[in-house]
């Protein structure tokens, strides 16, 4: 953002902390941008003449004596369809290539969406992954993270969902990834040929954590523009939110807030919420879907940051390493989607629901088997049966390589049924299994 | 000469004014943005200086903008025509706002003005009247929607005057009343209450002694909820709090439903609107959408306004009580209300309390969920109030303050177990954990006795045990290896689970086993008690087994059928030849 003419300057600075100046001036607006000593800044409170702002890069540098000149209007981005192909740093400025974007000006963190305009989500977003697909089927409008320990590979799973899921523009927003994830996600998308339908806001871990505060609000207006004006289907991918919320507890700590848990800033709820309910249905026909990442520390799902997702986003998806295989797949378990019922066998052939509890069902046997086994009890035939249906199950459907259609996903699970079990034993509603059990 | 102001500070939506007059606590005030006005509350005054909540986002405030205090409190509009409307936290209906986005700073009317309602009087000229008497009916749906004297109005009147029946818009005067030194005060069809303050316009507010149905196995036969009473849902995420709402929502015996969707997620506020519509009210055959009410703060819209949701519907329901109906109000979830209130006291430096929610948070849920109860109005009528909030504890643990501060109040508490959930048996509500302290009602107990059957309280009980020691039979099994305890253990177990697969769950989404009328309740919890009551001999644990496990499919085929249909006989029939067969041995 340029310095324009006739601005003020105020050159009293008169606290520095590590994250936020506070400076005397007069006819600020909450929430507005300023300059302070050539770094973007957003003020955060204000006590009558004494402005406190929050430097986004950190206050390394900054004296008592540097320029503080206000913009006098909240962060904003230029949307427009230029978006697509391109790259931007957390303050929506292009990191390659021309650094003019055509398009209007919008703020960011904008308004809700009135409830009463909202339809019901009921479009099915195949992603290939038969885990997600068959299981836990993703539905426009829905929000879901994936809850990973930080060895998964998340970024990977996101990645071949944004190439491989059917939506018009995909979103993109990382937050502290690894400057060598950020490369990979790019190499991977030009590889494939894909950059033009997506847009990247990145903040990498040698980028200030501060600035990742934007990134959300920035990809989700980028969505909106694409939604609501041009009525597409727009996939929002968010990684990795656990930074995010690291960033308001930094931010809230220099606001000398009192931490609740897990020395987390008391809104977080309400800080995640603005985010993930941009996920949306609209009349229009466009829709925003947000598949975020959250990551875990150790698996323990009861810290505040994945609590407070769970109650808010629509389901969860886990990531396991399968030992027998070898393989990374979607824990059928742990993993919901909440809003599967509303496509699963509609959207879908007919004997979804019901092919998909049924494999669950016997994959839960398995594991009572591998229990067994592991307790020095002899197996049943039976048990042994549903082993090797496991391991199969794993190998041609869970893990994250397999990338089919759902139809040929429900075919291969009835493959599999055929394969080890008796019609009794799979116990799926007779009319299907007289039209789908394949014959020998 | 209204008081007027200047901001000073701003933190958030916490803002600070400089008032040049006197200024009320939780008074509402209006602060000017460009030429939009943003809804604001008092919270704390200090000298000249005045804390103020805002209902919307701050963004773009300055030091020096202008705030007008309004000189009352947050308010509702009751009158005709609540009913089937969908409103956010501070009553505006949301179906008339026609931008896709909420516009910061747009307020509407709660009630259509223009619209007309055949009036028909129930006071006549002469009468004594006080506030919350029947001056008159209009019909709004199925319901009988009395014209009241104003709540606001203290000590005796007299009707002076009243129209005839007849049709009449919203605002016209159809009574007229002159209090002791003959001041008129015209009455319309319209009134406004505070949220804040109880509506008490009534005679007294006896012990409840009714229970109120649910169809839910789990809720009417194990741990009943009194018309007039409190409740509240703890669960985790996933546990099924928000089913099991709706489907409360969807069965309950009461004339009017009112929904607070309180800091959750659209999407289920928009599956009620979308599927109440067509769904019928078992007890009415009407639409359910006829005797509901939405109020809705999602997640994503202001935080000030969540506390706000809580009160407009509280005051609703009171609204109706008085009209001697029974409402039921359903809040998901207070904990997001708790935490509202935890981000305002953190802004206002206040000392924590545990979690960093503010002390005083105990006293306020005890306050609100007081205002619940059945009462008895002056003319004799009864109407009641009854409340189920749900609970979001952080972590799925108990031990939480907004947990244990609800339980000082709520009288049911139906706590959703994350194993429950996760081996799907729903609805999750814990056997053992669960209570409702309305069993121990004498009132409760004559009742059961004389509209269920004698000596019901004492089966239920019975039932309580024989899960508690099919639970401790479970734990000696797994240490000890099946075969490791005698044979009496996995019957005893066994016993258990068919209590628990036949009784306590309940599949919401089949529509025969969803709603489960008391009278069926009454009949298969008695059949399920005889079995309990049989002492079977097996030859060893697998034929134990494989004998509860057929005796539960049975059971559970009667849950899919129609009650007393050929098919739910036919089941019966079998079950017992079962039993038969089994003691022949």
């Amino acid at each position: 953002m340029e310095t324009r003419a006739f601005q003020k300057i105020y050159t009293k600075i008169e606290d520095i902390t590590k994250a936020t100046v506070t400076v005397h001036a007069t006819n600020v607006g909450n929430d507005e941008l300023a300059n302070v000593g050539g770094k973007l800044a957003q003020v955060v409170k204000i006590n009558g003449e004494k402005i406190t702002l929050q430097v986004f890069a950190g206050t390394e540098g900054i004296s008592t004596a540097s320029e503080v000149v206000f913009y006098g209007e909240p962060p904003k981005l230029k949307v427009g369809d230029a978006l697509a192909g391109r790259i931007f740093d957390a303050f929506g400025t292009p990191l390659y290539g021309s650094k003019e974007i055509e398009g209007e000006e919008r703020e960011i963190g904008g308004p809700t969406v009135n409830p009463y305009k909202r339809l019901q989500p009921s479009e099915f977003i195949p992603t290939g992954i038969a885990g997600i697909d068959l299981n836990n089927a993703l539905v426009s409008g829905q929000k879901i993270p994936f809850f990973a320990d930080p060895d998964q590979p998340y970024n990977q799973v996101m990645a071949m969902v944004a190439l491989r899921a059917k939506a018009d523009k995909i979103i993109l927003g990382g937050m502290g990834i690894t400057n060598d994830d950020f490369l990979y996600f790019k190499n991977v998308f030009d590889n494939a040929g894909a950059l033009d339908r997506i847009v990247f806001f990145v903040n990498t871990t040698e980028n200030p954590p501060v600035e990742r505060l934007l990134v959300p609000d920035m990809a989700l207006t980028a969505a909106e523009y694409f939604a609501v004006d041009k009525g597409e289907k727009v996939l929002v991918l968010l990684t990795d939110m656990t930074l995010y919320a690291d960033a308001l507890a930094i931010v809230s700590n220099r606001m000398d807030q009192i931490p609740s848990k897990d020395s987390m800033p008391g809104s977080l709820y309400s800080d995640l919420a603005k985010i993930y309910e941009k996920a949306v249905q609209l009349p229009n026909g466009g829709s925003i879907t947000i598949v975020a990442v959250t990551t875990l520390s150790g698996g323990d799902i009861t810290h505040a940051v994945p609590d407070n997702t769970g109650y808010i986003t629509e389901g969860q998806l886990f990531l396991r390493n399968d030992s027998d295989t070898g393989k990374v797949i979607v824990d059928p378990f742990r993993s919901l989607s909440r809003l599967k019922q509303l496509v699963i066998g509609k959207k879908t052939r007919e004997d979804h629901p019901q092919v998909m509890n049924a494999a669950v069902r016997l994959y839960a046997d398995a594991a009572n088997a591998k229990t067994k086994l592991e307790n020095g009890f002899e197996l049943t035939d039976y048990d042994n049966r549903t082993l090797k249906f496991a391991y199969d199950y794993s190998n041609e459907l869970l893990a994250i390589d397999v990338n089919i259609d759902v139809t040929r996903m429900l075919d291969t699970a009835w493959k599999l049924f055929a394969k080890y079990f008796t019609k009794a034993e799979v116990a799926i509603k007779n009319e299907l299994v007289e039209k789908y059990w394949p014959e020998a | 000469m209204k008081t007027t102001g200047k901001i000073i500070g701003i933190t958030s939506n916490l803002v600070t004014v400089k008032v040049d007059g006197p200024v009320s606590q939780n008074e509402i005030c209006y602060i000017a943005l460009g030429d939009k006005r943003l809804m604001a509350e008092v919270i704390k005054v200090n000298g000249d200086n005045v804390s103020v909540q805002v209902f919307e986002n701050t963004r773009g405030l300055r030091a020096g903008d202008s705030v007008n205090f309004m000189g009352h409190m947050l308010e509702v509009t009751l009158g005709p025509g609540l009913l089937s409307k969908i409103y956010d936290g501070l009553q505006n209906d949301l179906a008339k706002l026609d931008t896709l986005f909420l516009e910061r700073g747009t307020y509407n009317d709660p009630l259509d003005y223009e619209s007309t309602w055949e009036f028909s009087p129930l006071a006549s000229v002469g009468d004594q009247v006080t506030a919350g008497d029947w001056l008159g009916e209009v019909p709004e749906k199925s319901i009988k929607h009395k014209i009241m004297v104003p709540f606001v109005l203290d000590g005796t009147y007299t009707v002076r005057s009243i129209v005839e029946a007849g049709t009449y818009k919203l605002t016209d005067t159809i009574a007229v009343l002159t209090d002791a030194k003959g001041k008129e005060y015209p009455v319309s069809m319209v009134q406004k209450w505070a949220v804040k303050k109880a509506i008490t316009a009534y005679t007294d507010k006896p012990r409840p002694y009714k229970i109120m149905s649910t169809g839910i196995r789990a809720i009417d036969t194990f741990n009943p909820i009194a018309e007039g009473g409190t409740g509240f849902i703890p669960g985790p995420f996933g546990a099924g709090k928000t089913v099991l709402q709706h489907t409360i929502s969807k069965q309950a015996e009461a004339d009017i439903i009112l929904m607070v969707a309180c800091g959750e997620r659209a999407n289920e506020v928009v599956e009620i609107f979308v599927e109440f519509p067509k769904l019928d009210d078992p007890h009415t055959g009407r639409k359910l959408i006829e005797r509901t009410t939405i109020i809705c703060n999602t997640s994503n819209m202001p935080v000030a306004a969540r506390e706000a949701s809580v009160y407009t519907g509280m005051t609703i329901g009171e609204y109706y009580r008085a009209m001697g109906l029974k409402v039921l109000i359903l809040a998901d979830s207070t904990s997001r209300w708790a935490q509202a209130l935890r981000e305002m006291s953190n802004r206002l430096e206040e000392l924590p309390g545990p979690d960093a929610f503010p002390m005083d948070l105990s006293a306020i849920i005890s306050n609100f969920y007081a205002r619940a109860g059945l009462v008895n109005l002056h003319n004799g009528a009864t109407g009641s109030v009854t409340f189920i909030g749900t609970v979001s504890p952080a972590g799925g643990n108990l031990k939480e303050p907004v947990t244990e501060s609800t339980k000082k109040s709520a009288r049911c508490f139906y706590a959703l177990s994350q194993n429950r959930a996760d081996s799907k048996r729903y609805p999750a509500i814990d056997p053992q954990d669960s209570y409702s302290k309305y069993l121990e009602y004498p009132e409760i107990e004559t009742y059961l006795n004389t509209q269920v059957e004698t000596g019901w309280v004492e089966k239920v009980n019975q039932a309580k045990t024989i899960i508690q020691r099919g639970k401790e039979a479970y734990e000696q099994i797994n240490i000890l290896g099946d075969d490791g305890v005698p044979t009496e253990y996995h019957d005893r177990y066994w016993k258990s689970e068919l209590i628990d697969f036949v009784i306590l769950q309940q599949d919401s989404f089949d529509p025969t086993d969803s709603n489960c009328p008391m009278e069926r309740q009454k009949f298969m919890f008695n059949t399920i008690m005889e079995v309990c009551n049989i002492e079977f001999s097996h030859k060893g644990f697998e034929e134990c087994i494989a004998f509860y496990k057929e005796l539960i499919n049975d059971f559970r085929q009667m849950n899919y059928s129609q009650y007393q249909s050929e098919n739910f006989n036919n089941y019966h029939k079998k079950a017992q030849q079962l039993i038969k067969e089994k003691l022949a041995e």
